[in-house]
């Protein structure tokens, strides 16, 4: 009989082990789910996870997704290491795409360097403002910040629609659903020319490096772990607790409300009430494919991005539903999870009650 | 029938799948089982039920279908979280992200199609009884079993040793253990159930209430039901009340629309997830109990050392 047996420390190797051993597992069970399609598998894996490697604007389109993920996935890793659950960073990032928008669309026609700063503030504020309301009622009131957080991203989706419906319309725009186009100053500059990538992903690195600084050396980053891997002792050190919910549903808030800005300034230009699109839900996965580390969630970032890049692709080119991305992520999410367990326990052999005597005897 | 009464009548409707959802979930937690993939099993149970119905034509074989979808996609979760010991909130995510994915996937070929009305089944003279009689006892089957299973639960949980049981462990894994229960396998059976009643709640949404097959047309409403549970002091007759009342919210969302309110439509959907939060703040807000009242294992792995 085969039991598991806890380690006496996680086991580094099967921790970094275990997201490859998770995209194996993916790739396998998502070839079968091809085959039960009826589609050729290899050539559905090819186009999934090598095709979008293969050119150019493939990878910028890859950086255009990637910069999100990154960057909220970034500020949700130092909430979950703290056992603070901010799963509705869909939320923050539509209230920093809104407010970042609306603030580029007060000046419109206004040329100005300071135009783009200025919305980035706008919409980091929006995100961090949302993300406050969990906080203090998980604070003040001991709600559950995970369902707090997750209705209050279902009332940002409805809050963007009713407003691109009404005062952010285009007054010139035929009564569609959309605010104007940003105008020059209001874009963000792009990093490649002829591509979508802009300098928004130079942020999301920034954040990495920054990340990976507070983490290691700073204080707020030892409190962080303190509060995850030690809550008894982070309640009598009774300070932290409250401080670091705070910190952590701010700074994750923050940092998807800028990420929110820079889809709106970036790649969609202009306010659409299909700006959310899942970068906040599936930042989550993001975050715990790279370890809650920084240097793994940008590497994880990447990988996530070209599970949409390869899903569109196969969408197009074998006429596949845009749901399978969905499958895939949560797969994904599966096996990463299950693989875990072998970081913290060892498969041992143990023999039964009956062996045992009998090797005794 | 007048107006109040066919609101009232709505409100039992509309607030079914929740009560479903909700007395699983209770079900679930009791056993110290925190399932946050609600909304994917829901959805889950949502397209089985629909798809279910429409090509075998039986609702019974509908309903079936639903249940065993939600308690298939519950015992996924189960897998993971009590024989791998993985964390329970990330794997209720996945749960919900995975759920969504494949139900949207199975779902394809059935957007725009619908199903007939499930007939209603009025209870003979109970229903006759002025006013409260259609408003309680004029109801299509579902709806029936949505209170049997609730007034069941509370039966099952404070008048049989097995409920007796699945509190226990709940309460206290090792204690259980070290007893000689199944800490584990009492545990799967109860995430199946809570799978299976999701299930049922997803499918009274798809082939009842409106009748049609939507990607995402869950909306929100597994987590609502977590909300519920909390709501509940996971106490089965409270989550029924607690269904009822986030039901009516939605309902008068309708209403007030139907009266010609100047007012954008958007407002008004946000209303159940506004009083959700708000409900969740004022129940939690005593915190000694919320503790007391919380199952003292929710939400940790069991892992038995000897």
């Amino acid at each position: 009989m085969i039991r598991l047996e806890p380690r006496n420390d996680v086991s580094p190797a099967m921790a970094y082990l275990a997201p490859a051993l998770a995209v194996l597992v993916t790739a396998v069970a998502g070839a079968a789910i091809f085959a039960a399609l009826g589609k050729d598998p290899v050539e559905a894996m090819r186009l999934f996870f090598i095709q979008p490697l293969g050119d150019w604007f493939s990878i910028s389109e890859m950086i255009v997704k990637a910069t999100p993920l990154i960057l909220i996935a970034i500020g949700l890793s130092f909430g979950f290491r703290a056992g603070v659950w901010n799963i509705g960073a869909e939320g923050q990032f539509t209230l920093g795409a809104l407010a970042g928008g609306a603030t580029g669309l007060a000046f419109y026609d206004v040329a100005g360097l300071w135009v783009l700063p200025l919305m980035c503030i706008a919409g980091a504020l929006a995100g961090m403002a949302w993300a406050a309301i969990p906080a203090l009622l998980r604070t003040r009131f001991n709600a559950n910040e995970i369902l707090v957080t997750l209705m209050l991203s279902y009332v940002a989706v409805l809050l963007l629609s009713v407003l691109v419906h009404g005062p952010l319309k285009d007054p010139d725009g035929f009564n569609f659903p959309e605010s104007r186009l940003f105008h020059d100053s209001a874009i963000l500059p792009i990093l490649l020319e002829g591509t979508r990538a802009h300098v928004g992903f130079l942020a999301s690195l920034a954040a990495v490096a920054v990340a990976w600084f507070v983490l290691g050396r700073h204080i707020f980053g030892f409190q962080v772990k303190v509060m995850g891997q030690a809550p008894r002792a982070a309640r009598f050190g009774g300070f932290i607790e409250n401080k670091v919910i705070w910190s952590c549903l701010l700074l994750s808030g923050g940092l998807a409300g800028l990420a929110g800005v820079f889809e709106a300034a970036g790649p969609v230009g202009q306010l659409v009430p299909a700006i959310p699109v899942g970068y906040g839900f599936t930042a989550i996965i993001v975050a715990f494919l790279g370890r809650l580390q920084p240097i793994g969630i940008l590497i994880a970032g990447f990988v996530m991005a070209l599970t949409y890049i390869g899903g569109e692709t196969a969408q197009i080119e074998m006429n596949l539903p845009s749901a399978i991305t969905g499958v895939f992520q949560g797969m994904f999410l599966f096996s990463l999870l299950g693989i875990d367990v072998f970081a913290r326990y060892r498969l041992k052999r143990i023999r039964s009650a009956a062996q045992a005597a009998e090797g005794a005897s | 029938m007048d107006l109040l009464q066919a609101i009232l009548q709505g409100v039992i409707v509309a607030s079914t799948p929740l009560v479903f959802a909700a007395i699983g979930e209770v079900v679930a937690e009791r056993s110290g089982v925190l399932n946050l993939g609600v909304e994917g099993m829901m959805i889950m149970g949502a397209i089985a039920g629909f798809a279910v119905t429409l090509d075998s034509g039986s609702y019974f074989a509908g309903v079936i279908a639903a249940a065993l979808a939600g308690a298939a996609a519950a015992t996924v979760f189960g897998l993971l979280t009590q024989y791998l010991m993985s964390n329970q909130v990330a794997t209720g995510l996945a749960l919900t992200i995975f759920g969504l994915g494949v139900a949207a996937l199975i779902g394809q070929g059935y957007s725009g199609e619908t199903t007939p009305p499930l007939p209603v089944l009025p209870i003979p003279l109970l229903s006759d009884i002025p006013f409260i009689g259609p408003i309680l006892f004029a109801h299509d089957p579902l709806v029936y079993l949505s209170v049997i299973l609730v007034f069941g639960v509370a039966w099952f949980l404070s008048r049989t040793r097995a409920g007796l049981i699945l509190k226990a462990v709940g309460d206290n894994h090792d204690a259980a253990h070290a007893i000689g229960y199944r800490v584990v396998l009492v545990r799967m059976a109860a995430i199946a159930f809570g799978g299976a009643s999701a299930g049922l709640g997803g499918a009274y949404l798809s082939i009842v209430q409106t009748p049609l097959w939507v990607e995402n047309m869950t909306a929100g409403r597994g987590w609502i039901a977590l909300a519920i549970v909390v709501f509940s002091a996971w106490r089965p007759a409270r989550a029924l009340m607690g269904a009822y009342l986030f039901g009516g919210v939605t309902l008068i969302q309708l209403h007030i629309q139907g009266l010609g309110v100047e007012i954008e439509a958007q407002y008004l959907s946000m209303l159940p997830y506004l009083v959700t939060i708000i409900v969740l703040a004022v129940i939690s807000h005593d915190k000694a109990r919320a503790k007391l009242n919380a199952p003292a294992c929710l939400g940790r792995s069991f892992y038995a050392s000897s």
